[in-house]
């Protein structure tokens, strides 16, 4: 049964990425070549030893349903515990904050047997195995563990994050939710422990006082009655919030350190499976610095993309700077540069796309162009 | 049970001695195949996508990892409520087991797992033959005959025609000769192995040939010439396309390298009929700016630095910084450090190969001496093996273990 479990919250996220979750949301963006979004944080909390994970979902979770089935392929397709699928409250209006989703699925909280609770979100990109920051929960007492990353400030833009403040022990004094200027470069992972118990009873709490946000009334409200520590992960994090920093972190995949540090060294990250043939690379194929996935033929040039599932490059087609998600198709001459395409497009012979590195241009799924 | 109308019986007990090094801990069926498959795996996929859902799977030579990766069938849709495949090894009974003595007698063993479907046909399939075949067109094609056996037959090189069983046909297609492995064959219609039965006259020849003291209990050898003497209305279904039986290292090498033409005669990439398998959980491979890929089928988990031309890379390998692979298949997490060269050799699952090592290089003796090397010149290396630095290994050799270098 063990001790801990998980609930993933996807109902914080918007329209972040623009035309790519048009119809769809963070946790089923396509990434990395053939994974979703949440298969990461979903992997990491399997390969934690958790088994018992619920997914709460808002708007349009249709390709997410899809996604996830019965969980089998994270082995949570299991008589006890297992994948819980947690539905909104029918609600005609403008949602204001997370917190009555929590709150509509009491019931499968009342009923999980797990005394912890990690709770993240889906847009991380990152191996992370949960039993350590579980470890420093119990031991510094706290009532909430954070847990956050040191980034350099300069790399990235964090206006979409959390930033920390903390003291020496860890306690955390002070957060800053999406500032333009961090203080500090403690960037949260937006990723909590806690127990179960203290989950059910801060949000009755923070209901009844007219609170809606998990993090703002829950949490940043609270910072001086409450012990909020903060757990460092030493580690590589990506956090997709914009369509640069999707890009970016899809790019960064291509250094073979990051890619053994996410897919290798520790447990695996585990997706649908599609059960496509191995990569065909073709007499004439020419490929330099890129992640290709199983059931793309490749007879072109291809160089610093990453390929998903099924695309096909055609013979004297080039191909940059670019991702291209599941059966695309790139025709004889046609020539792409920083460009992300969406499921399924196709670029007929010579057409010539190109987007520059800090904002790619994106195709919407289906186009022919 | 359910009744069922047809069920399928696959012979997956071979040893496949003639595959040497590659069957040394595993039965045939369950040797690696086209950089993600094991080779039962056309034949599962097959009769999933001929909408075949009752599978027994009669094994007996080393079955432990084909027992494990077929596991309850899953992968092949075949975990059903109702059938699903069901594994079959020998077993013992109240008067004492027995091995499978023929692929006759290993159905003749169970016939009670038959029964309990209670079907009207049984389609006896090989593990051991890479095909893309929709099993029901054959049964459509039985039942319109009326027959009360149809044995599959495809077209074979003449020079190959003495290998196989032959067949010679009436104009409607009705067998009316049979000859196993002619000296001088005067057709060149061969049987694949893959019959539909009648089951209840099955049954009947089975347990008549089980009580003959002189029959070697084999299809091929046995029921079929009996049944023919018998009479019984036998017909001919002639299957094209590929198909091949990976009996030797020659033909297993050579049916990899078939997938690498552009546009191979057998088609992976069809999503109407996929060929499903058991997945690890791997990232897309990544092909660094040093590396060269050519005419290869790469699987996922691959980490490629160096060249790798017209070869079969299966999930999990690493290919160092300098080092070449040519016409070769490379097993599943097989390391290969920097500076290797390898030409024309199989490396088998988990060896590790350091760096500045020479794999198939011509040896000058040979050329001396005038003999060919085995295996018409494949290098074979044995599963788990460590490689140390600086080998060199000439070409048609076979590596069991390392005194051999």
């Amino acid at each position: 049964m063990g001790e801990l479990m998980g609930i993933i919250n996807n109902t914080k996220n918007g329209n972040l990425l623009k035309e790519i979750t048009e119809n769809r949301y963070i946790a089923s963006v396509p990434f990395g070549g053939r994974y979703r979004m949440i298969d990461f944080v979903l992997s990491n909390m399997v390969n934690s030893g958790i088994k018992n994970v619920g997914i709460l979902v808002l708007g349009k979770y249709r390709s997410l349903m899809d996604h996830l089935r019965s969980g089998k392929e994270w082995g949570l397709a299991t008589k006890r515990d297992g994948l819980f699928i947690l539905p909104p409250p029918y609600y005609d209006g403008i949602r204001k904050g997370d917190l009555e989703n929590f709150h509509y699925n009491f019931e499968y909280l009342r009923k999980s047997k797990q005394k912890y609770v990690v709770i993240s979100r889906s847009n991380l990109v990152c191996n992370i195995n949960y039993t350590h920051p579980l470890k420093f929960h119990k031991e510094s007492d706290a009532d909430i563990t954070v847990l956050y990353t040191d980034e350099d400030l300069s790399k990235e833009d964090f206006s979409s994050s959390t930033i920390l403040h903390l003291v020496s022990d860890g306690r955390i004094t002070d957060m800053e939710v999406g500032p333009h200027k961090p203080k500090t470069n403690k960037v949260s992972m937006d990723t909590y422990i806690m127990e179960k118990n203290f989950l059910m009873d801060i949000i009755d709490e923070t209901l009844a006082k007219g609170g809606y946000d998990f993090l703002m009334d829950c949490v940043v409200k609270n910072l001086s009655r409450l012990k909020v520590y903060g757990y460092c992960h030493q580690g590589y994090v990506g956090r997709i919030h914009s369509v640069q920093s999707y890009y970016r972190h899809n790019m960064a995949l291509l250094n073979p350190n990051i890619w053994e540090e996410i897919f290798i060294k520790s447990g695996p990250i585990y997706t649908k499976v599609k059960d496509q043939a191995p990569v065909k690379y073709m007499e004439n194929a020419e490929v330099k610095n890129s992640l290709i996935a199983n059931g793309c033929v490749i007879e072109g040039t291809v160089e610093n993309c990453i390929l998903f599932r099924g695309v096909r490059i055609h013979k004297g087609a080039r191909i940059k700077d670019s991702i291209l998600m599941q059966n695309c198709e790139v025709q004889e001459g046609a020539a792409l540069e920083s460009v992300i395409l969406d499921k399924e497009v196709l670029v007929s012979k010579g057409q010539r796309l190109s987007g520059s590195k800090e904002y790619p241009m994106i195709v919407q799924k289906k186009t022919m162009i | 049970m359910h009744k069922k109308e047809c069920i399928a019986m696959i012979l997956a007990g071979g040893q496949g001695s003639r595959l040497g090094t590659l069957t040394k801990k595993l039965a045939k069926p369950a040797v690696p195949f086209g950089g993600k498959y094991r080779i039962i795996d056309f034949t599962l996929s097959n009769c999933c996508h001929s909408d075949i859902d009752t599978i027994g799977v009669l094994t007996q030579y080393k079955p432990l990892v084909l027992n494990s990766y077929i596991g309850t069938g899953a992968p092949w849709d075949l975990d059903r409520k109702d059938g699903g495949v069901t594994v079959l090894p020998p077993y013992v009974k109240e008067l004492g087991g027995e091995w499978y003595k023929g692929t006759a007698n290993a159905i003749y063993q169970n016939m009670d797992f038959i029964d309990q479907y209670d079907p009207e046909y049984v389609l006896i399939l090989s593990g051991d033959h890479i095909y893309k075949m929709d099993y029901s067109l054959m049964l459509e094609e039985h039942k319109s005959n009326q027959a009360d056996a149809t044995i599959s037959v495809i077209q074979v090189p003449w020079e190959e025609a003495s290998r196989f069983g032959i067949m010679h046909t009436d104009e409607w297609g009705r067998i009316i000769a049979f000859e196993e492995k002619p000296e001088y064959p005067k057709n060149n219609l061969a049987s694949m192995g893959i019959y539909v039965f009648r089951w209840h006259l099955l049954k009947e020849y089975l347990e008549a040939d089980e009580q003959d003291p002189l029959s070697s209990h084999d299809f091929g050898k046995n029921i079929i010439p009996k049944m023919l003497q018998g009479s019984q209305k036998m017909f001919a279904y002639r299957f094209s396309g590929y198909w091949k039986d990976v009996g030797t290292i020659e033909s297993y090498w050579e049916a990899n390298m078939d997938l690498l033409s552009d546009y191979p005669e057998l088609d992976l990439y069809d999503p109407d009929w996929r060929i499903y398998s058991v997945n690890p959980t791997q990232p897309p491979n990544y092909i660094s700016p040093s590396a060269k890929v050519h005419r290869s089928l790469i699987n996922e988990g691959c980490l490629i630095h160096g060249e790798v031309e017209n070869s079969v890379i299966f999930p999990g390998v690493y290919v160092g910084p300098g080092s070449r692979i040519v016409d070769s298949v490379i097993m599943p997490n097989v390391k290969v450090g920097a500076n290797v060269t390898i030409e024309k050799a199989i490396i088998c699952e988990g060896t590790l190969v350091r760096s500045d090592s020479l794999i198939g290089y011509d040896e000058i003796d040979f050329l001396f001496r005038g003999n060919l090397p085995e295996n018409s010149g494949i290098t074979v290396i044995a599963e788990g093996m460590d490689i140390p630095r600086w080998t060199k290994i000439p070409k048609g050799s076979v590596i069991n273990d390392l005194s051999y270098i």
